[in-house]
This record gives structure tokens, sequence and C-alpha cells, in this order.
């Protein structure tokens, strides 16, 4: 029987769409999996059914107490920030054509971190708390420290954005340029340390770690707005950054406005990496990592890129988060020192790949 | 009708790179665009796809003036093939459905898809539409940007050196196809072109350029033997072989 050429493309076409979808849905399931996973590790014993049991109502006061008051918040601040950093580095490798590229290699997170550092030493945007863990830092004034942090952020875009385009510096260059200006802001970031009291001290260190459960709900709740407002624009994009693929000038000759694509796109990168850094501290290379494993499965196709990277994001930080708590319990290792494990081999892979997208 | 009117272009604080180039194209023909090594050819396509922007001029299609359009008005208008798109991890189909990208709204419609199948299938390429862009041969990687380019439904096609990893025979498939497409749907096809045999046997309107300015516009006498010793540097023979003028460069 002789098919219709063009009729069994389409076909072929719809088929192959759905395996993307397919691999859309299992990482949905992954998610919800290491949200539960998330919910049952760590150091109080309380079994998978009492979880269960607790999240429907059911359960002991003290298990119902644990769920909702310190595992929930910490698994969505996990969620919402894997999602912000895995997706901003989507964004990033995208419009800066630059398969090395993410928050935390160009040194946007560390501008970001110093900023917050700023405002938390001089401003006065937080105080110490004696309870919790290790004694963390309240931020009193989450405003104030998000703002500097975006502040922090945004100049160091505009760093990159700036060697980006003058001089045609390569993707290696780029790079190389994040890692001179991510040591700065860790120089200024210790001077900062320097002058402060003991107390301050002591508090800023501890956040610049990086930890999941210092995010309250009002926290939490911005980031999960911010992130829904920046996927949405992303996501609006998403054929412009598939036209960025064939490089810029094919890009602008199927009516893309590169310039204003690439200044909204790293902005909206850095405000919510700020927002990110300003609630939990610098978590390295979530950005980097999440793309890069995902394209394997769906190439460099931001239809599912965008989607799968975040969700892939998601389930990175559960995990890392659970890893911090399980390694050496009653212990909670700070979450950036697992990612970072994770992430340098990948980054130096990538690295000696030449730079190349895979 | 594509009309160009006194067309200047410098980069900034550079030299004049093209110096009021005027010429005009009926619509449904196919112009070839000749002249030597940086004589400004690029540059001219550049300057009609919004790449760069002319210092002085007008690009008039059909009475609209192409500098002045939006950059998603000027992709409805106008589409470029280009020698330096970069191969990208898309699929084919999705490359060429991307030539709909200037009339997208959310998202690309059955129309759209129907759209591009029909192009695979014009160029051929509907066996290898699910493969990555990055893992063709350079020749197919021209189809496939010149089915992205049909897909825009432009009024003015340019082809910069559509041939150029093309063999023999895709040389002369791609070139009866733009020709015949530039027919059958009213669309202009400028063309960048090396090859002056080539030129002449599928285009019916020349430009020469040399030094930046027109040295010759007009059907197939433009291409002379002294038009290309002065603008070549060379002496060669103008020769019909079939009713087709073919150029047979004398050796030194």
């Amino acid at each position: 029987m002789e098919v219709p050429h063009s009729a069994g493309t389409g076909v072929a076409y719809r088929r192959y769409l759905r395996r993307k979808w397919l691999v859309l849905a299992v990482l949905a399931v992954l998610l919800a999996a290491s949200c539960i996973a998330s919910a049952y590790a760590g150091s109080s014993g309380i079994s998978p059914l009492e979880i269960l049991r607790s999240l429907f109502g059911g359960g002991t006061e003290q298990s119902r107490t644990i769920l909702w008051n310190v595992r929930t918040p910490r698994i969505a601040t996990g969620v919402g920030v894997g999602f912000a950093l895995a997706m901003t580095g989507c964004v990033m490798q995208s419009v800066l054509r630059n398969p090395l590229a993410s928050a935390s290699t160009l040194g946007v997170s560390q501008g970001a971190s110093f900023g917050a550092a700023a405002a938390i030493v001089f401003l006065g945007a937080g105080v110490q708390t004696a309870s919790g863990s290790g004694g963390a830092v309240s931020v009193t004034d989450p405003g104030l420290v998000t703002l500097c942090a975006f502040l922090g952020g945004v100049a160091t875009t505009a760093v990159i954005l700036l060697l980006s385009r003058i001089g045609g510096a390569s993707p290696s260059t780029i790079v190389l340029s994040g890692v001179a200006v991510s040591s700065l802001f860790t120089g200024a970031t210790a001077l900062v340390q320097y002058f402060a009291d003991d107390v301050t001290v002591s508090s800023v260190v501890y956040w610049t770690f990086g930890s999941l459960g210092r995010a309250g709900w009002d926290q939490i709740g911005l980031i999960f707005f911010l992130c829904l407002g920046a996927f949405l624009y992303f996501f609006l994009n998403r054929w412009n950054y598939n036209a960025l693929e064939s490089g810029s000038a094919a890009a602008k000759s199927l009516g893309v406005h590169v310039d204003a694509l690439t200044l909204v796109s790293l902005v909206v990168c850095a405000l919510v990496t700020a927002v990110s850094v300003a609630f939990v501290g610098c978590i390295n290379f979530i950005g980097l990592l999440s793309p890069h494993m995902v394209r394997r499965f769906v190439g460099n196709d931001y239809r599912f890129l965008l989607p799968c990277s975040a969700l892939a994001g998601a389930v990175l930080m559960l995990w890392a988060d659970i890893a911090s708590r399980v390694v050496i319990p009653p212990t909670v290792l700070p979450i950036g020192a697992i990612t970072s494990f994770l992430g340098a081999p990948v980054f130096l892979y990538i690295l000696f790949q030449g730079g190349r997208r895979p | 009708m594509m009309e160009v009117q006194d067309l200047s272009f410098s980069y900034r604080c550079g030299r004049e790179i093209l110096r009021d180039i005027s010429f005009s194209a009926p619509t449904g023909s196919c112009l070839a665009v000749l002249g030597n090594n940086g004589a400004g050819k690029s540059t001219l396509l550049k300057c009609f796809s919004h790449l760069l922007r002319p210092r002085s001029g007008r690009v008039l299609v059909d009475g609209e003036d192409l500098v002045a359009m939006s950059f998603a008005q000027a992709a409805r208008t106008v589409a470029l093939v280009s020698q330096s798109a970069q191969p990208s991890r898309l699929t084919v189909y999705d490359a060429v459905l991307l030539g709909r990208r200037p009339y997208l709204k959310w998202d690309f419609t059955a129309a759209d898809r129907s759209l591009a199948e029909e192009a695979l299938s014009a160029l051929g390429l509907e066996e290898m539409a699910l493969r990555y862009v990055d893992q063709l041969s350079g020749g197919e990687q021209q189809k496939v940007q010149l089915a992205r380019a049909l897909v825009q439904q432009p009024r003015v096609l340019l082809l910069d050196e559509p041939t150029s990893s093309l063999d023999l025979r895709g040389q002369y498939e791609v070139l009866s196809l733009v020709k015949r497409l530039c027919r059958e749907r009213d669309i202009t096809a400028v063309v960048v072109i090396h090859d002056l045999n080539l030129a002449l046997r599928f285009c019916d309107r020349f430009l020469l350029l040399h030094g930046g300015t027109v040295y010759a516009h007009g059907d197939a006498s433009v291409v002379s033997p002294r038009a290309i010793r002065e603008v070549y540097g060379m002496e060669a023979a103008v020769r019909q072989v079939d009713g087709v003028p073919m150029v047979v460069p004398a050796l030194a």
C-alpha cells in the first residue's frame, strides 16, 4: 500500500512527539517519587507508612509536626530552587550559545551571594537566631536581601554579556571570565565577613554553604511565584531559543529580536537566581547539570528541554538534599558541597569535549 | 517586484562597502548577484535580510520599504538561505517548521505543519525528517535551509551560495526547484553565486558588482568577455552550447 509521503511524515512526527512527552512524564513521576523519598529520609526515624498517614491528617502529633513544619517546607524549597536553577541554566546556555553557561559557572550566583551577604552584614537585613541547627541566620528583611542579591547578579550578568559581545569571546573565554568574576565576588564576600562582628560572620559563613532548611513559607511562595512567571516567559520564547540554535543571524532572519531576547532572558535569569541564592545560599552546578542530563533524550528542542531540565533540576536537588541528610546522620552536610561533587566532573567532561554542545 | 534605490552601506567608521546600488527585479524572476571576492555580494544580502542596516537608500518589495519593517514583518517578506548557519540539534522537521516562526502566535497550527511537510517532500527530505540537522551532510543541511525558507512564504528569497555544498546533481536539482517555485509562487529570487555557468543556466537577470558598486545590470548579455576581464581580471570567452551561454576561461 502506498501511503502519501507527507501524511507519513506527519504521523512519524506525532509519534516522535509522543516519545518526548513520555520523557517529560517519566521525569514528573520521578519528581513525585523523590518528594516522597525526601519526606521519609532523615534522622527522625519515622516510617514511610507513618509519613503517608500524617500526610492525610492521621499519625501522631510529632510525626505531623515533623512532616508539615520540617520536611514539607524543605521539599518545597528544594523543588522550587532546583526548578529555578535548572531553568536558568538551560536558558543561559541558549542565549549565550555556550554549553558551560549556568548561574554558578558564570559567577551570577556568587555575585548574588555577595549582594545578599552585604545586605545582611552592612544593611542589617538579617539576625542570628538561637534556635535551629548551627545557628542559622534569619532574614528579617527578605525584600532588601533579594534586592541586593539581584543587583549583584545583574552586575555579573552585565560583565558576562559585555565580554561575550566584544572581541568575539569563545565559549571557554566566557567561562574563564566567569571564574575570574566569581572569585572576585568570593573575595568581596570574604572582605564583608572580615569587617563584620563574630556572630554575623558565623551566620554568613554558614549561609554561603547553602541549605534548604532556611526558607519559610513566605519565601517559598515568592520563589514559586517568580519561577512560574519566569517559566512562562521562557516557554513563550521556546521557538525563539530553537531558532537561536542555528546562530543569531539565522534567528534574526526568522524574525527573532535576538538582542532584546538575550538581554531580557539574562535579566530574568539573574532575578530568579538572585531570589534562590538569597533564600538558600549558593548551590552550584544544578543549572549546568540538569540541561545536559536531559539533552540526551530530547535534543536541543526547547519545547521539551525547558520543562524537562526544570523537572530534572528539582529531582537532582531533592536527591542532593537527601544525600546531605543521610550520609553522616544526624549531621546535615551543606548541600552546596554535595552538588559540587556531582557537578565538577561533569563540568570538566564538557570542557574537555572542547566546549561542543552535545 | 523588488526595487533597490541608491543603497549604500558602511561599517561604523569604516570604508564604504556598498555605494549607490540601484536595480530592480521583476516578480518571479531569478536574479544572479555576481562579482569577485570582496565585491560586497554577501553584504548586499545582509542588508536585504535585516542583518545589517543600510546607511542610506531604500529596498522596496511590492512598494513597501523593507528597511522600515519590523523583524517579524521583514521575515514574512524576505527569507534567507545563508552559508553561515550553524547545524543545530533539532530534528529536520522542527528546523523546517521554524520557518513559520514569523507567523507564530502561541503554537504552530496544523496548517503550519502541513506547509512544513509539503516543503520536506518538495526537497526530498522526508526520509530524514526525524534526524537531527547536525547529523546531516553539508548538502542536506543546505536543503533543510531552503525548505525552511520556502515555509516562510516570502516574496523575496535570498540565497547565499545555495549550491556550495551540493554535488553536480544536487546543484541542478536545487536551482531548478528554486526557479520553478519562484515562477509558480511569484517569489523573486536573489542568488549570490560564484559559478557563472550555473548562473547563466538558471537565472534570468544579472547584477554584476565590482568594488561595491554596480558594474552592470540586465540580462545574460551582461556576462561578456569584457565584463569578466574587468571584474574578475581574467580572459574568458562566452560560447553558446545548446542555446545556453557558457563562460570558458582562457588558460594563461
